[in-house]
């Protein structure tokens, strides 16, 4: 009795997650006329029009080719970053450390929208404007910070005894590193670069507010239906629709790994 | 409740279909009785564990039954089975008191206020947990926290056996032995019958009555600590029990003789020639053993280890290594010539890993 | 657990990261404070304003001040709204997820799905979904006699505010309780059966204790999120009806990239930087401080 409640109460959790998702995919494959016309559960003239034209406009796909350029730009180099960072951390005492670590967590906390218009200045003044790399880099504000952190976590549960065997075995240290630490954190990294990932995914305003036309990702080309003469509902929906497929991906291939990454190897 | 039976007990655990069964725990018949402390000793994998896990009804053997007296209670779920278990690890509740912790069974089954309080008091005393009674359980030390597990078993009077599953794990080596004793003492005073898996023989020996020794899952011998040590049935049995253990040499029996690479034992029996391809070994305890300068047996001395108490000389025979009692005074060195003399009597032949008697030479 | 060397050439290795977020952070911060304390006759042309920006911010008198304080309490009780809703939400569900089988896998991508949706992409979901005309949950709703207008009607808005947001991130808690669960070990729970603890009391007396951890990260997460909220509102209400759904960070792009308003958007900024941080400080605190009382 017990075990039939709890599994009903998840199936209603997720049927009701999936309502809105479901009527996106419905609206998707309707024409305009038709989401006007009437509500249906079902598109009583279906077309694939909508994704068709997605495939076909260059505005459209480029938009999302930018998005996951800087998005993939962006966790390679939060990551990257972060590892010898995270080491010294997790591994040595220095000169302002407590204060620089709290200092770094303190930029996850940061309200994008303080710094959507000094970015806007920022990286207009360097010349990055309206490039991937200007979205990459801001992106950086609270992405690096929250990888030195997941990072360190699982750094610290490396014990120091295999640092100091490579040492005494006459390993250099980047052969060290590389060699035998990295293959140990693989967990780690997994996890950090999947956040990377995540929250440089979705992240919307400073995404636009640093691109106009060369760089523009998906995000920001949607608003652009908002003002064209009459909603054009199914091409939004369809384009909704293919922006979930990204995510849904990388959740498929994590899905083993995401109770281990969100106890963040500190829980 | 007195005595647990296993009746015809082993354990498959599922695998696909038409394979052969691999058994963890093979079949095993076995009487505990009342107010007896018994240990299951053996390596990892021995199958202890999953006979554990039978006995207090976390897992359902696939094959056998089980009896508490006389009552069935192969399918019973554990928390009608009136037993205890004491984990690896310690199990409290960490947002109670200690005393709270004791109370917790008695309240969940409706005890009066008044005799849940004298219970946990008559228990607390019995394991030194008086003085900690108002104090936060989360916040005590290891040993503490699992005799506050050990208590919350023991608080309820309808428990008939307490089971322990190699407890000391993670308690600091110098608090072992008072928790050891400890358990002892708790045993003598409340007559509870107890099992107590361990891989540790020294834990074993000085806990239980009675010690149940197994490998690869199944049951090799049940006896006193001095039975198991005197006279074990099984090859690994005197392995495993000792420290060192017993020594094996693969030897020849003519009559009442053992050949060896040329050296000669004098057995105290006659056996009938073994069979073709049995093994055949002389097994016997350094304890039992002494390297000296003049013996039956001439050995080469290859190392020597000073315990303190005795020296052990370690040598080569019969192209297997031993290990003898250095009789003291000899003066020998690694490299000299020396002699072995086995004690009467404690020289065992073993015919395929089985302790194997002869007639009376 | 051995102390860590001192080693001050660690340094170098965190000198990257330190640039790129001085770069990131503090360079902008900077004009931000330029700004906050300077106001202009337009051309470029500064001169030096003092805290005055501030005062006009801070005084719930003015235009600014009454605009800011309104968005500050529609703030906190949208944070604390939610977080009464999604906390005790995603810990029932994490206790429900199925323990066997590949209805494991499935239920967790399933769940962490909303979660990677682009924020853009959420908002949009639920501007269609709201909508009377062409949304299911509009119709539906106003079919069964409930005036709903998510665009008209400010409670109607807030409803769908907070039920978006509930929607679009309990799926976080539930994952992080959920990784809290399986950490407790099975013998828990066998404990609390021969103990004869009922549901209730094995979740009150193992479970929950053991994810006080786990639920403050969540809690700490979620209010962060949730007080910086930006473009879910903005695509659903754009702040509307009037200014029902005007959160602190819309009304800062507003000034700040609509009206190019900088010395109010710069004192904005940095008051509202700071708000974050001290309540954010507060909650790292009791965390090590948990952290510490912890014991073995």
């Amino acid at each position: 009795m017990r075990i039939q409640s709890r599994s009903l109460f998840i199936t209603l959790y997720l049927v009701l997650l999936f309502l809105p998702i479901y009527w996106l995919v419905n609206m998707s494959f309707k024409t305009n006329a038709e989401i006007t016309g009437h509500l249906s559960f079902w598109p009583h003239h279906p077309t694939i029009g909508n994704y068709a034209h997605i495939f076909h406009d260059p505005v459209w796909y480029n938009g999302f080719l930018h998005s996951l350029t800087y998005v993939v730009l962006n966790t390679v180099i939060s990551v990257s970053l972060a590892l010898p960072a995270a080491y010294a951390f997790s591994r040595y005492r220095f000169i302002g450390d407590k204060h620089l670590f709290f200092w770094l967590l303190s930029n996850l906390m940061a309200p994008p929208a303080v710094f959507a218009m000094p970015f806007f200045n920022l990286y207009y003044s360097v010349g990055l404007f309206d490039t991937v790399w200007a979205v990459a880099l801001a992106h950086c504000l609270f992405n690096v910070p929250l990888a030195v952190w997941i990072l360190e976590g699982f750094i610290s549960g490396v014990p120091r005894e295999i640092d100091e065997t490579a040492a005494l075995d006459g390993y250099s240290f980047p052969h060290f590193f590389a060699k035998i630490f990295l293959p140990l954190i693989a967990n780690g990294i997994g996890v950090a670069a999947f956040f990377c990932f995540m929250f440089s995914w979705v992240e919307q305003l400073l995404a636009t507010t640093l691109t106009t036309i060369h760089a523009k990702p998906i995000v920001a080309v949607m608003t652009q239906v908002y003002s064209a003469a009459g909603m054009d509902w199914g091409l939004l929906s369809a384009v909704g629709v293919l922006t979930m497929i990204p995510g849904a991906i990388v959740i498929w291939f994590v899905r083993n790994h995401i109770a281990k990454g969100f106890a963040l190897g500190r829980v | 409740m007195a005595s647990i039976t296993l009746d015809h007990i082993a354990h498959a655990y599922p695998g696909p279909p038409g394979a052969p069964k691999h058994y963890a725990l093979k079949q095993i018949d076995h009487l505990w009785q009342q107010g007896r402390a018994y240990a299951l000793l053996g390596p990892s994998g021995c199958g202890k564990t999953t006979l554990l896990n039978i006995i207090s009804g976390l897992v359902i053997p696939s094959e056998g039954r089980l009896l508490f007296d006389n009552t069935d209670v192969t399918r019973l779920p554990t928390e009608r089975r009136n037993i205890a278990q004491v984990f690896q690890f310690p199990v409290i509740y960490d947002t109670m008191t200690v005393a709270e912790n004791l109370a917790f069974p008695l309240k969940n089954r409706g005890m009066e206020r008044n005799a849940i309080k004298r219970r946990v008091e008559e228990i607390a005393d019995l394991l030194d947990l008086r003085p900690d009674l108002g104090r936060r359980a989360r916040g005590l030390t290891a040993d503490a926290k699992q005799k506050i597990s050990l208590g919350r078993g023991l608080v309820r009077s309808d428990v008939s056996a307490v089971l322990f599953d190699e407890p000391l794990t993670v308690i600091d080596p110098a608090l072992k032995w008072e928790l050891r004793s400890k358990l002892k003492a708790v045993h003598q005073a409340l007559d509870l019958l107890m099992i107590y898996v361990t891989h540790d023989q020294v834990e074993a020996l000085t806990f239980a009555d009675e010690v149940v020794v197994m490998k690869d899952g199944a049951v090799l011998q049940i006896g006193t600590p001095a039975e198991l040590f005197e006279s074990p049935a099984h090859s690994f049995v005197g392995y495993f029990i000792g420290s060192p253990g017993m020594n094996f040499l693969p030897v020849t029996i003519d009559g009442a003789r053992a050949h060896a690479d040329g050296a000669v034992f004098d057995l105290d029996a006659r056996y009938a020639p073994p069979g073709a391809g049995q093994k055949v070994e002389l097994g016997f305890r350094p304890d039992y053993a002494t390297i000296s300068r003049q013996g039956p047996v001439a050995v080469r001395v290859d190392r020597i280890e000073d315990l303190g108490r005795r020296t052990l000389a370690r040598f080569t025979l019969a192209g297997k290594e031993a290990v003898a009692t250095l009789v003291p005074g000899s003066g020998l060195a690694p490299g000299d010539d020396a002699a072995l003399t086995i004690a009467p009597g404690h020289a065992h032949v073993f015919i395929d890993d089985l302790r194997t008697e002869g007639s009376p030479a | 657990m051995m102390d860590k060397p001192w080693n001050n050439r660690a340094w170098l290795f965190v000198v990257p990261v330190l640039i790129i977020v001085l770069f990131s952070s503090l360079l902008p911060m900077m004009t931000v404070v330029n700004y906050s304390v300077q106001d202009t006759m337009g051309q470029n042309n500064f001169f030096w304003n003092g805290v005055a920006w501030f005062q006009n911010l801070l005084d719930p008198t003015t235009d600014m001040g009454g605009r800011f304080a309104n968005a500050l309490v529609r703030n906190l009780i949208f944070s604390l709204v939610i977080l009464c809703l999604e906390v005790p939400l995603g810990i029932a569900v994490a206790l429900c997820i199925p323990k066997h089988g590949w209805r494991v896998g499935a239920s967790l991508v399933l769940i962490a799905l909303p979660l990677l949706i682009p924020w853009e992409v959420v908002g949009t979901i639920w501007q269609i979904f709201a909508r009377q005309d062409i949304g299911l949950f509009g119709a539906a709703l106003n079919a069964i006699g409930l005036h709903y207008n998510d665009t008209q009607d400010p409670t109607s808005a807030w409803a769908t505010i907070v039920i978006m947001d509930v929607w679009h991130w309990t799926g976080m808690i539930a994952l992080l309780s959920y990784a809290g669960l399986k950490a407790i070990p099975d013998a828990f729970y066998q404990a609390a059966r021969i103990d004869g603890a009922s549901r209730w009391s094995i979740f009150r007396n193992i479970e929950l204790p053991k994810l006080q951890k786990v639920l403050v990260i969540a809690v700490l997460l979620r209010f962060m999120e949730s007080f910086m909220i930006y473009t879910e509102p903005s695509v659903v209400t754009g702040g509307g009806p009037g200014e029902a759904t005007s959160f602190i960070s819309l009304d800062l792009v507003k000034i700040a990239l609509g009206q190019v308003d900088l010395g109010n958007a710069a004192a904005l900024s940095i008051v509202y930087y700071l708000i974050t941080l001290t309540i954010c400080y507060v909650f790292f605190t009791i965390m090590t401080q948990l952290d510490q009382r912890k014991g073995v």
